[in-house]
């Protein structure tokens, strides 16, 4: 595939649906190619006609605003007709199944379908009845590959590299995604993954996925390169995970204190969207010299365009839906 | 027709006696009349009986299974005689539950008139299966319920587990648990350790089951009730049932083939046909069941035969119905323990003909004189790959799909009638 007249390394699956399994050439793939949306983004016409005349559809079984939004700038700024379906709106509602839904959908021949849904392995699942490509948007407690994606591209900006880094992630480990996407990619190129965690949200056997396991902050931050705070997803929260926030704030909420243990220039990253106060300190969120949040949702839009690319312009599939 | 039917030239197992040799059986009606190594030959057989030629394979008792949800009745009766069960006890969680005597007679008489396989009530432990109010335990026994269970739920609070052992030892007959706390249970969707967290799905620690297993031992002890562990699949519940049995509390238990012959690893990228109840365990436990199959800790081999429609399958993992088909594949997947070398031949198929039967209390699983002519005819070594659209019955939903199996039903027969031959 050429653009600019110059070739693109092709991205050799049909679909992303997780980190888990990518080899460190595919996920560099999709990381050079990001960086030079990152470009474009920045221009004062942003947009590029890589992807005309192709259709997209965001498909949200949950709600979600800056995935969501993120895709959907992906995909105008390369030229691509992109359309929003969620839930509120949907048959779904009406008590269609997830398959029927997706057959729908792909009578209508779509190039990407873009799929977030609540389940674990839900998105997999869809996968398998349509003929385009598929990217998870997020699925369950599994993985949300391009989350993943735009942690590893924003540090990679910042440090240059990836492996050797101690990356710190903190929080919600059981009920996370963006945990388990990151921990994939960070072990697949080369950086080391400790996690921080009370023990009731790390989940059983987590330390065989090549993490070392810490309870506090302390601890698991010392001589780290990177912190990544995970949001507390209350809302999943259906038993006794914790007793109060006022008791998490206390113990793992990320103030200067306990950032004082990680090295002195580590970064400090957020998937968003924030809880100020509850995992995180406002003063050290909106710290400009540490805090590489508001570059995260940057990085996102390119990855995303990414991603769209290379999957809807994949030689391997294209025209074959 | 003639009423006299000579089976000859057969390889006759009968694991309630020990018997393993050459010969063959004569049934008169619906009984057995007479067997052994005098009808092995043609001329053994009386004048005027039809006769069937075993050429050689194993002709044994009608296989028992004790734990089947019966589904659509009619189908689950032919797949039933398609895996040579020819009786079978069924759960008490049909529409409505079995926790009345009008819904035993009802399910037993529906089954009656299929002709295929027998099929043996439990009765509800509790009314509704609400684990509250003990069901009229006496009048469901009196009117034909072999054994009581609440189907797929524990039977969770103590106090009426309690005196659910208590009262159904007044009519002799046992109480079967799924052993499984629920408050450990309710978020969890298969087995809890690392392939749960890799899936992002939420487990179910294997202590949910020895935690009821240990309690209710206790309890037996208390009120010196018979009490029955279903389906266990790991090996502290175990070891656990293995002490309690070496110091005389009377508990017996039983496993599924899927326990003793798949691991988690079988659910690979959310496959929802092995999603079941109690969930696939990890290797080491999986092992357990096999070494408590081959001591004599596990009693009984069940198949949890649990029908679902497709719907109920093709969901994401979390949301899709747990259970498995087993009927259709009890005898092959059974007859792995025997093929790996983990017991003989009469070892495995006492598991699936007297064992339960006697469990049960049925008039079944054994080859006698005045017995029922319930018998299954078998090639132990013929290997066939389990393709759940080929097995007969509407439901799918097998976890051993696309397992090469080894051991195939040749012919069922029920009351001296052949039910079942498969398509050759």
């Amino acid at each position: 595939m050429k653009q600019d007249g110059k070739d693109i390394a092709h991205f050799p699956h049909r679909h992303l649906l997780g980190i888990e399994g990518l080899s460190p050439t595919e996920i560099s793939i999709l990381l050079d190619r990001s960086e030079s949306y990152v470009d474009q983004n920045r221009r004062v016409d942003k947009t590029s006609p890589v992807l005309h005349g192709r259709t997209i559809i965001n498909l949200f079984f949950e709600d979600s605003t800056r995935t969501r939004t993120s895709f959907e700038l992906a995909g105008k700024r390369l030229g691509g007709d992109i359309i929003n379906m969620s839930v509120a709106t949907s048959s779904v509602k009406k008590g269609e199944t997830l398959i029927d839904t997706a057959m729908t959908l792909n009578a209508m021949h779509p190039d990407v379908l873009v799929v977030r849904h609540p389940d674990s392995g839900a998105v997999k699942l869809l996968s398998e009845k349509v003929n385009c490509a598929v990217i998870n948007g997020g699925d369950g407690s599994h993985e949300h590959p391009t989350q993943a994606l735009l942690d590893a591209l924003t540090i990679r900006r910042r440090r240059g590299h990836l492996s050797g880094l101690q990356v710190a992630i903190c929080g919600d480990i059981t009920h996370s995604r963006v945990a388990r996407s990151n921990i994939h990619l960070l072990n697949t190129m080369g950086a080391r993954v400790r996690l921080i965690a009370p023990c009731t949200l790390i989940p059983p056997g987590i330390e065989r996925m090549g993490v070392e396991v810490f309870h506090n902050m302390a601890d698991g931050m010392k001589d780290c390169d990177i912190v990544m705070m995970l949001r507390l997803q209350r809302e999943r929260m259906g038993g006794n995970f914790l007793p109060s926030i006022r008791e998490y704030f206390h113990f793992f909420g990320l103030d200067y204190e306990k950032l004082s243990h990680a090295k002195e220039d580590a970064l400090i990253m957020h998937p968003g969207p924030m809880n100020r106060g509850v995992e995180i300190d406002t003063d050290v969120a909106d710290d400009v010299g540490r805090s590489v949040i508001r570059e995260q949702v940057e990085m996102g839009v390119a990855v995303r365009m990414a991603v769209l690319e290379l999957l809807a312009l994949n030689p391997e599939y294209e025209g074959k839906g | 027709m003639a009423s006299k039917i000579a089976y000859i030239n057969a390889r006759l197992l009968d694991a309630a006696s020990g018997l393993d040799a050459p010969g063959g059986v004569l049934t008169d009606g619906e009984e057995i009349t007479d067997f052994g190594p005098d009808l092995a030959k043609k001329k053994g057989a009386p004048k005027g009986a039809k006769v069937i030629d075993c050429e050689g394979q194993c002709l044994a008792p009608g296989l028992v299974d004790m734990r089947i949800e019966i589904g659509a009745l009619a189908d689950t009766v032919h797949a039933a005689v398609s895996g040579g069960v020819t009786s079978a006890v069924c759960l008490p969680n049909t529409d409505p539950v079995i926790d009345d005597m009008s819904v035993v007679e009802f399910v037993a008489r529906r089954a009656r008139k299929q002709g295929m396989a027998k099929v043996y009530p439990y009765g509800a432990v509790t009314k509704g299966l609400a684990g509250v109010e003990l069901a009229e335990l006496g009048l469901l026994a009196e009117s034909g319920a072999v054994a009581f269970s609440d189907g797929v739920l524990a039977v969770a609070d103590a106090q009426v587990m309690r005196q659910a052992l208590s009262y159904a030892s007044t009519f002799g007959l046992m109480v079967v648990q799924h052993p499984e706390e629920p408050s450990l249970a309710s978020e969890g969707v298969m087995n809890a350790g690392e392939t749960a967290t890799r899936l992002g799905l939420f487990g179910i620690p294997t202590q949910a089951e020895v935690i009821i297993v240990e309690r209710d031992i206790r309890l037996a002890e208390l009120t010196g009730g018979r009490l029955h562990m279903a389906h266990v699949s790991t090996a502290a519940s175990i070891e656990a049932i293995r002490r309690a049995k070496a110091r005389g509390v009377s508990i017996t238990c039983d496993t599924a083939p899927p326990y003793f012959s798949l691991n988690e690893a079988a659910i690979g990228d959310y496959r929802t046909f092995a999603k079941l109840s109690p969930p696939l365990r990890g290797e080491d436990d999986r092992q357990a069941v096999v070494e408590g199959l081959k001591d004599g800790t596990i009693d009984a081999i069940g198949s949890d035969h649990t029908p679902r429609d497709e719907e109920s399958k093709r969901l994401p993992f979390a949301q899709a119905a747990p259970g498995g088909i087993g009927l259709n594949t009890l005898l092959a997947v059974s007859l792995e323990l025997y093929h790996n070398g983990h017991m003989g031949l009469l070892e495995v198929l006492k598991l699936i003909t007297a064992a339960p039967a006697a469990l049960m209390g049925l008039p079944a699983g054994r080859l006698e004189k005045g017995a029922p002519a319930d018998l299954v005819l078998f090639d132990p070594n013929e290997g066939w790959k389990v393709g759940a659209d080929a097995l007969v019955g509407k439901a799918q939903n097998s976890p051993f799909d696309g397992r090469p199996v080894q051991g195939r039903v040749l012919r069922t027969v029920v009351d001296g009638r052949t039910v079942f031959e498969p398509d050759r």
